[in-house]
């Protein structure tokens, strides 16, 4: 995802609004498109501080900024940028992340950022984009850089098997009929979502937007029973999901990654296991909530 | 577009004291009113029809809690209507205890907490470069101990290493950094290749001065310093 997007952020450059803001993360890949618009294309060195800074002065201007780093480096160093130095000047910036959650396990817990989406959704109105395959990339920065707020997208090493490039409202995946348990899966966790209910009566619906949520689509599809299933700390969706489903009887279930810090390297299928998210995790975790009174015998 | 009418004082005064509505004021708010006053009568190209202008000078107060003789100023030279000064702070004012950009015009930044201004500033000027506009000047002002925000060290850095030349900070020293700036705030910004002036914060023609002298090619500070009438 990070390949394709370093192309398509190159494209959208033509636009002599967009500016690039890179705290050396991934540099070298912009090098061409810095030397082809060297006042677009911003290097500002290891200063995620002044990374953030410099896109609310640009986004001021009337330029449109796309900041790119590490997920932790992006999102966490310099929160307080982001919600002073865009939110509350009342600009916009289009915030690009890789490394996901666990994408580079091995590194360790400096370069793991299963939060940051729970952080950028204590500000208001950010469209969060989590593709679930490098060819929804392109189109989605397009989008975002063409709008005037501000968007998250959120790259990761990790993907489905196949893109499905308009898929900002829920889209049913896998349809169980009427009054079924309702399965949501975002980003590049359909495969293993899909994959876990297989054999079971699961509505499975999908979507890389998971900020503005679909409401009103998880309003029609939703039953009883609704199960969250997140790249990212889990339970981040489920304010959403509970104000939308305020004024019935409903139980959700919420699955992502765990708050706990594992201390284990490996690799991301390892953290696939450890946090459950992986087919046959979701699978006891599904027929656990499904079937709770056994589930607790 | 250049303002160069003085400031009454005894306006001034009698503004800030609507604002101050029997309150008293910090050395925070009277350090910084000679520079504010020298800017916005001799230097900045800005005037309230220009504040929507994108070749207008930009001003960056980012010691947002300095705002009461900014707001003086503001009305003294017809940004926003002398009545607002009234009820600084209410339920139903536009200004608060630090600036908001949304709801004060001619303000550029929403500033208050501190060590955002200069980051802010550096890309604004880089926007106004990328966009070809060469004369329109950004001014950043701080104070010497919102410097002790690693967040302005970083834009100090960059800007100096980049040769940021439309780019002046202001940093209005009255000693207040709890650990002090052995050698002036100044060396600062010159160990990463600016320009500096090192003035008397009360002397409107030294400040003047220092605040025309850049050079167009790298970023120049100017520290006023401020000693008297703490």
């Amino acid at each position: 995802m990070r390949e394709i997007f370093v192309t398509a952020a190159e494209e959208v450059l033509a636009d002599a609004r967009t500016t690039i803001v890179l705290a050396d993360i991934s540099a070298a890949a912009f090098a061409p498109a810095a030397a082809r618009y060297p006042d677009r294309v911003v290097n500002v060195g290891i200063r995620e501080q002044l990374m953030m800074g410099v896109a609310g002065g640009l986004a001021l201007t009337g330029q449109r900024p796309i900041v790119h780093s590490y997920a932790p480096f992006l999102v966490e160093r310099a929160y307080e940028q982001i919600k002073l130095d865009l939110d509350h000047q009342g600009v916009g910036a289009v915030l690009v992340s890789v490394g996901a959650s666990y994408d580079r396990a091995a590194a360790g817990r400096t370069h793991l950022a299963p939060a940051d989406v729970a952080l950028i959704d204590t500000l208001n109105d950010w469209t969060v984009h989590v593709p679930g395959h490098p060819d929804e990339v392109p189109g989605l920065l397009r989008d975002a850089v063409c709008g005037r707020g501000s968007a998250y997208l959120r790259l990761s090493t990790q993907t489905n098997a196949r893109a499905y490039p308009e898929a900002g409202d829920l889209r049913v995946m896998r349809d169980a009929g009427p009054g079924a348990p309702l399965l949501v899966a975002v980003g590049p966790l359909l495969d293993a979502a899909l994959a876990a209910v297989a054999d079971r009566p699961v509505t499975v619906a999908w979507t890389h937007r998971p900020r503005p949520f679909d409401t009103a689509g998880l309003r029609a599809l939703a039953g009883t029973e609704v199960i969250l299933v997140e790249p990212y700390l889990a339970g981040t969706s489920a304010r959403v999901v509970g104000a939308a489903l305020a004024d019935r009887p409903h139980r959700l279930l919420t699955l992502g990654v765990g708050r706990s810090d594992l201390r284990r390297y490996g690799t991301p299928e390892d953290h696939d296991r450890w946090h459950g998210l992986d087919a046959a995790g979701l699978r006891r975790s599904v027929d656990a909530f499904l079937t709770p009174a056994r589930a607790a015998a | 577009m250049t303002t160069t009418t003085a400031t009454d004082p005894a306006l001034l005064g009698a503004l800030l004291d609507r604002v101050r509505a029997g309150r008293e004021f910090g050395a925070n708010v009277y350090s910084t009113l000679d520079v504010l006053q020298v800017l916005y009568d001799r230097v900045l190209r800005i005037t309230p029809a220009t504040v929507d202008d994108p070749d207008r000078d930009r001003f960056l107060l980012s010691k947002g809690h300095a705002v009461a003789g900014y707001y003086a100023l503001l009305a003294a030279k017809g940004f926003v209507p002398a009545d607002w000064l009234d009820d600084q702070g209410g339920p139903e004012s536009r200004l608060g205890d630090h600036p908001d950009r949304l709801l004060v015009p001619g303000v550029e930044i929403g500033s208050g907490s501190l060590g955002h201004g200069l980051g802010l500033g550096v890309g604004t000027a880089l926007g106004l470069r990328a966009q070809g506009r060469t004369d329109p000047r950004v001014y950043v002002l701080l104070g010497d101990a919102e410097l002790d925000e690693g967040s302005n060290h970083e834009a100090i850095a960059y800007a100096g290493a980049t040769g940021l030349g439309n780019l002046t900070a202001i940093v209005v020293d009255n000693r207040s950094a709890s650990h002090g700036w052995p050698g002036g705030a100044a060396s600062r910004f010159t160990v990463n290749g600016w320009t500096a002036a090192t003035v008397d914060g009360r002397d409107h023609a030294a400040l003047h001065t220092a605040l025309t002298k850049h050079d167009h090619h790298r970023p120049h500070v100017v520290v006023a310093v401020v000693t008297d009438g703490e």
